[in-house]
């Protein structure tokens, strides 16, 4: 009888990839609020068994000073290190906004090549865990409008370990967004030399109806529709970004050139959202062989509430990704 | 505030140096950008001169400069060749940034000069990474992270010296203090004293000195030095210092008082230290050849800054990742 494949956590997986990421090269090192064994290895627990592997040299606990943590980071990453900065949840990005916007993104560009930043900022948010407005949203619209870096997402443990190991290695700043309630959800437990190249989005489900865009968090949800839309008899195509930005053009025109039809899925606030520049780009390169407009789906333009009632109406779910497929497919 | 004995004759010829080129290149970016023959946004530097030039004279071509948008003086004073600045100030292809960062963000690493930032107290923490990374490294290296006494209100400065001193980074903070942050008077918007005041409340080590005494300023450079490459960590420098023509350019100073400006113009630091070298008996003759020699360079610098080619426009595709981006 074969064994079941070993199943790991999205949270380990993370950890997994740090780990490869500090044996393969010494000039990883890692930095954030209490990440270290002696201060609980992290808030989640990402890096857990880190600093006891690798030394409290090379695996920092911080003070709660983003803006510090992200400026040692670009700094050493300047002459030599591969920082990993851990800022714990996404909303705290924008205490740093300065040193990721002004200095990471620009540095390369503003000293004309000669000095570059390869830092990688990891850090988790998500709805659906009642931390309420200021622990809670997605915020990758901001950041990848800035030119210079890059923002990652994965949807599955395999993925976000071959990701942040590729973000780690990356020459440019990467931001990597984890999913906080995702970090508890299983799947196959990847190779240990398993990379996902950024850049590349995965086709994990073939159709030939619409074609779902998503990232992250809205995969699973994706899945699910799609399960429930195959139901009505329309087969849907789905394409996971892995890489937000810059965002894998060429896969995204080649599976909406098939289906002719396109519906973008994000958790964050559907308004000016990452749905609107794709859904753009695939209207400017394939409006006249489109079905219908894309369509899109993300959450509720507030901020994300707290109570559980008012949440569930709020946050993007599988129904209104069902609703928007009927919708354009008429 | 530190005094100390006068520096040894060379280490004053060196700063002097250093000194005039920088003077002399304000005065000379000051008169084309007024005759028109630069269109750019300009920091002036005149009566700064001896604070950075005390402070690189006691740093090796290695070490890591971070310095702010009024930064010349600091760029010139670490070594950056003369030609590179004037044609990155220009906007030009063979300035040390290929005219994509400008007189704002200056880097040259082949002088240590890795940051110069726009963003008020920005450039704070990133020299703590450059500092960690000495560590780390054991490289024996220091940082000197420059900034104006404006800076001691933004949180990044609170931030950075924080983790400074926790964590005993080989980093020199050396604030400017020339008494105003844009058109602001430091007793109007500053809370302390004095900035050494702040970097002790941080349980730094931090001194204040007349930035504008050589000799005092270098004792005071050498030290901090020597205390971060012995591996004891940050010493915060308050350099008392002035500068005579604004803000930026066109600033007519309306909000400084008459009397503290006539009195900042008699203690002009460079007068004064010129003369400390005729004092040690070094003749005007050494003087004069000194003067026109950065003169010369400042003349073709200037020149080539002009004569140069710009960029082409599609340069702005590079360097924004490490591949080329699409057109």
């Amino acid at each position: 009888m074969s064994e079941k494949p070993k199943e790991i956590m999205f949270a380990q997986a993370c950890n997994m990839a740090m780990a490869k990421a500090m044996e393969d090269d010494p000039k990883v090192i890692l930095m954030g609020e209490d990440i270290a064994d002696e201060q609980g290895g992290g808030v989640f627990k990402v890096t857990l068994g880190l600093s006891e592997k690798f030394g409290t040299d090379r695996v920092r606990s911080t003070p709660i000073s983003e803006q510090a943590i992200v400026g040692a980071a670009v700094g050493s990453a300047m002459v030599g290190y591969k920082p990993v900065a851990e800022i714990m949840l996404m909303n705290f990005i924008t205490v740093a906004m300065d040193q990721i916007v002004n200095h990471a993104a620009k540095l390369r560009f503003m000293s004309g090549g000669q000095t570059t930043v390869p830092l990688t900022i990891r850090t988790t948010t998500g709805a659906g865990t009642g931390l309420g407005g200021q622990h809670s949203d997605m915020l990758e619209a901001w950041l990848a409008h800035v030119p210079g870096l890059k923002v990652v997402a994965a949807s599955n443990p395999a993925d976000a370990y071959g990701l942040l190991y590729s973000s780690i290695m990356d020459p440019n700043p990467v931001i990597f967004i984890e999913n906080t309630p995702g970090y508890f959800v299983k799947g196959p437990a990847p190779a240990a030399d398993h990379t996902v190249p950024l850049g590349k989005a995965s086709v994990p489900r073939e159709g030939t109806d619409v074609t779902l865009i998503g990232y992250g968090s809205s995969i699973s949800r994706c899945h699910a529709a799609a399960d429930k839309l195959a139901e009505d008899g329309i087969s849907c195509e789905i394409v996971d970004l892995r890489t937000i930005a810059p965002f894998d053009e060429e896969t995204v025109l080649k599976s909406v050139a098939k289906t002719k039809a396109a519906v973008v899925v994000h958790e964050a606030v559907r308004n000016f959202g990452v749905g609107a520049e794709i859904s753009s780009r695939i209207h400017e390169e394939l409006f006249s062989e489109l079905k219908a407009p894309v369509g899109r789906v993300g959450s509720g333009y507030a901020p994300v509430p707290f109570s559980p009632a008012i949440e569930k109406a709020w946050m993007f779910s599988q129904d209104d990704i069902e609703r928007e497929v009927h919708k354009i497919l008429g | 505030m530190a005094n100390s004995d006068m520096a040894d004759k060379d280490v004053l010829i060196d700063i002097f140096t250093r000194a005039d080129l920088i003077m002399q290149s304000d005065i000379k970016f000051r008169q084309m950008i007024g005759a028109g023959q630069l269109q750019i946004v300009y920091y002036p530097v005149r009566g700064q001169e001896v604070v950075s030039s005390a402070m690189m004279a006691a740093v090796n071509k290695e070490d890591y400069l971070v310095t702010i948008y009024r930064g010349l003086h600091d760029q010139l004073a670490k070594g950056i060749p003369s030609k590179d600045l004037w044609a990155e100030f220009a906007g030009k292809m063979a300035g040390t940034c290929k005219g994509k960062g400008g007189p704002m963000h200056i880097t040259h690493p082949e002088t240590g000069v890795m940051v110069t930032t726009g963003i008020v107290g920005s450039g704070i923490p990133i020299a703590n990474g450059l500092g960690l990374a000495s560590q780390l490294d054991k490289d024996g290296k220091v940082t000197v992270c420059c900034f104006g006494d404006g800076a001691t209100n933004i949180g990044a400065f609170h931030e950075g010296l924080n983790m400074a001193q926790i964590w005993k980074l080989p980093v020199i903070f050396l604030c400017q203090n020339n008494l105003y942050s844009e058109h602001t008077p430091m007793a109007f918007a500053t809370s302390s004293d004095s900035i050494k005041q702040r970097g002790e409340g941080l349980g730094m080590r931090s001194v204040q000195v007349n930035g504008n005494d050589a000799s005092a300023m270098y004792a005071a450079a050498k030290e901090a030095v020597e205390y971060a490459r012995a591996g004891h960590g940050p010493t915060l420098i308050e350099a008392m210092t002035f500068r005579f023509h604004g803000h930026l350019l066109g600033d007519t100073s309306h909000y400084i008082p008459k009397e503290e400006m006539e009195q900042a113009k008699k203690d002009d630091p460079m007068p004064i230290l010129r003369q400390q070298l005729l004092d040690l008996q070094i003749s005007e003759a050494d003087i004069a050849a000194i003067e026109a020699k950065n003169a010369a360079i400042i003349e073709e610098a200037s020149q080539f800054a002009l004569d140069t080619p710009y960029p082409p426009g599609e340069e702005y595709r590079i360097d924004v990742l490490d591949v080329e981006i699409a057109a």
